[in-house]
């Protein structure tokens, strides 16, 4: 142990957590509390992407970031989703508890879509930003992230499983198996749990 | 009260001027019929070759193209006689006297445009004398700094502009107005006014307004009054009875003693500006610059009417073709000059220009209310939805209005009907229904071998019989070969299923 604090205090060693939860805010919570006990920092990192992987819709997403949304649109702040995979059902998300009037979508594709959720993550006005873009490579990720960082916004970008193998910017990368179970592919300052989380309704 | 006349003595000439290529060149204004046309106004080249106002249009043109030796006909004309022979030597006949027909609605038009200029320092500007602008000044001020800062300002002003003018401030309007008519510089104040009138002559005195029938001037020069002081001399009543009440109040005018209405000049609220290329211009990127000139202008100009703009028409006068429209449409009133770039700019990225343009033009034709925005004091709420405006505002401009949507909940039973088309009354109580999936297809798609298992279901969904789109479905929860979980329904007693949402 002596040894272990020798070499810290010569700056030889250097403790990877400590530096990212100095600059980094307060995490917002995702509102599952196994998540959270397991997420650094106790919930989603906030000025920063979350990448969310997974076989397409209906694998448990909405149910996932209902929580957050409806809290967020319950605060009055606005909440914006880049290209859904489907047309957003008002009545469902009303009974998750999201206000409607704080709730945008943006019908849009490819360059467009991608173009849209950097201005809504540099804008800084938006809650949180969702959106799908499965055309998005590491680089575009990347300019997402920045913007994610200079807006202070939160943001969750879905992509297909076929990108689980490439590099990913993201703090955080989720897969998503079968409807209300995930699991955590990186997270950064913490370790990511080898076993699938439950959440959502079955949880 | 504090008000400045302006009197311009060669706006026709120097309006006209503004339009040609070079303004140094010998130029006149000819008035009149056709076979009778005579000089009305000649610039400094014209009248150093002796142009004179009045003459007729012959003699004048003939003033150049006389040969040298026989200018002395133009000689006695010249004000500097020993310098004509010099010029003439050295314009020769090579130069041409240029003309132009007097145009009243042009100057009217010029008028028009320095109220709107003076409109910038005053609320309070009128028309009301020809060939002069009066404005109050003393509300503004306080604003544009002390009087001497102010009338350098508006006379470089002036200058920029190209418009000549005598300048005098004094006490009331009438007064400013006789003023100017003698002097170019005065500025007098209450106390002063009656001894500055005093030495004005009769016949620059305004008096010619008061009765076109009767010439007052020569009557009263007649009677041997020569100043306006005379005249504040004498008992009122005498002046009265014999010269009627016309003279009193014009004099009673002049003095600040009888209120005068003036109409006040009020600017179009309509903007209009064009910009000439000197070579044909291929692409939108080459428009920058003078989209930028133009949107300052019309910042300058939303900011002295205090308005904003909403929706403004940009016009390319193509090389060959018609010319092509553009209408530029903004969320919200906006008048800062980056603001506006950058939102036309943004929008002009969807146009594909027809032909090279020659010209373009902007045009503005309605205003809208504007609320600057407070930086200072912004916080919190405030600054957010700012914010979030520009962000709205920002995405409309690229993407187009109709792609930005909101989420509105209607009380129609049929998914297609109250998702994609809204249709029903809006649902005002949070009801809780049947559970509904966060995603709906937009088209239903024929499924029949994914669904692995029936979750929950069903759920009748029969209703639209009086509009034609009537179905009856039974929808289930179903779960995918993958673990999915979809909102499917078939008809009852039929085959098929049918994929119509995610549960996501």
């Amino acid at each position: 142990m002596n040894g272990l604090k020798a070499l810290l205090d010569s700056r030889q060693v250097w403790r990877a957590q400590a530096g990212v939860d100095s600059d980094r805010g307060e995490a917002v919570a995702s509102g599952h509390a196994q998540l959270d006990a397991i997420l650094p920092g106790g919930g989603w990192p906030p000025a920063a992407i979350s990448e969310l992987l997974s076989t397409g819709a209906g694998n448990g997403e909405l149910a996932l970031l209902w929580p957050v949304l409806s809290r967020m649109t319950r605060e009055g702040r606005p909440i914006v989703l880049v290209s859904p995979p489907g047309v957003p059902y008002p009545a469902a998300w009303r009974q998750a508890g999201v206000a409607l009037e704080q709730c945008h979508w943006l019908d849009v594709q490819g360059r467009e879509a991608l173009w849209a959720t950097e201005q809504c993550l540099r804008a800084g006005c938006c809650a949180v930003v969702v959106a799908w873009l499965p055309q998005a490579d590491s680089r575009l990720m990347r300019r997402l992230q920045v913007a994610a960082a200079s807006g202070d916004t939160l943001a969750f970008v879905h992509r297909p499983l076929a990108k689980v193998p490439e590099a990913s910017p993201a703090p955080l990368r989720i897969r998503l198996h079968r409807h209300a179970e995930l699991e955590i592919l990186k997270c950064r300052g913490g370790f990511a749990p080898a076993r699938r989380i439950a959440f959502g309704a079955g949880a | 009260m504090r008000w400045v006349c302006l009197l311009f003595p060669r706006l026709a000439l120097e309006g006209a001027l503004r339009r040609r290529a070079n303004p140094e060149a010998p130029f006149a204004l000819i008035d009149g019929p056709a076979p009778r046309q005579c000089i009305r106004a000649a610039n400094r080249a014209a009248r150093d070759q002796g142009v004179k106002p009045g003459q007729a249009r012959g003699f004048a043109e003939a003033l150049f193209n006389a040969p040298l030796f026989k200018a002395p006909d133009a000689a006695p004309l010249s004000k500097a006689p020993n310098a004509a022979p010099d010029r003439g030597s050295r314009s020769g006949s090579s130069q041409r006297l240029e003309t132009a027909p007097f145009d009243a609605e042009s100057v009217e038009r010029w008028r028009r445009r320095l109220a709107t200029w003076a409109y910038g320092f005053s609320a309070q500007v009128s028309l009301h004398y020809p060939h002069a602008l009066v404005f109050e000044i003393a509300s503004s001020l306080d604003l544009l700094g002390p009087w001497p800062r102010l009338e350098a300002r508006l006379r470089a002003e002036l200058a920029e502009l190209g418009f000549s003018h005598r300048l005098v401030i004094a006490h009331n309007p009438a007064a400013a107005r006789v003023l100017v008519n003698a002097h170019d510089g005065l500025a007098v104040d209450e106390g002063g006014l009656e001894s500055a009138l005093a030495t004005l002559r009769l016949e620059r005195a305004g008096l010619g307004s008061i009765d076109a029938d009767r010439d007052i001037v020569q009557t009263l020069k007649r009677s041997g009054f020569q100043r306006l002081g005379e005249l504040f001399a004498l008992p009122r009543s005498a002046l009265a009875r014999r010269f009627g009440a016309g003279l009193m109040r014009h004099l009673g005018e002049l003095r600040g003693e009888w209120p005068l209405a003036l109409d006040y000049h009020r600017p179009t609220p309509r903007f209009s500006r064009t910009f000439e290329f000197d070579r044909p211009v291929y692409a939108i990127t080459g428009l920058t610059f003078p989209l930028k000139r133009l949107l300052q202008e019309l910042s300058v100009f939303l900011m002295g009417q205090d308005a904003g703009v909403e929706r403004f028409r940009l016009m390319f006068e193509l090389e060959d073709g018609p010319a092509q429209p553009v209408e530029i449409g903004l969320v919200s009133a906006q008048r800062d000059p980056d603001t506006l770039l950058e939102l036309t700019r943004s929008q002009l990225e969807r146009v594909r220009l027809a032909g090279p343009v020659m010209r373009l033009t902007l045009f503005a034709p309605r205003l809208s209310a504007y609320a600057p925005i407070r930086r200072e004091l912004l916080e919190g709420p405030a600054r957010q939805a700012q914010a979030w405006a520009t962000l709205h505002q920002r995405l409309v401009a690229r993407l187009g209005e109709p792609v930005l949507k909101p989420l509105v909940e209607y009380r129609e039973h049929r998914p297609e009907m109250a998702v994609l088309h809204g249709a029903g009354p809006r649902a005002r109580d949070a009801r809780a229904g049947a559970p509904r999936p966060g995603w709906l297809a937009s088209v239903p798609q024929r499924c029949d071998d994914d669904v692995v298992q029936l979750l929950a279901g069903p759920e009748r969904i029969e209703s639209g019989w009086w509009d034609g789109g009537d179905i009856r479905r039974d929808y289930y929860l179903a779960q995918w070969a993958d673990g999915r979980h979809a909102w499917v329904w078939c008809e009852p007693g039929r085959q098929g299923w049918y994929l119509h949402g995610w549960f996501g």
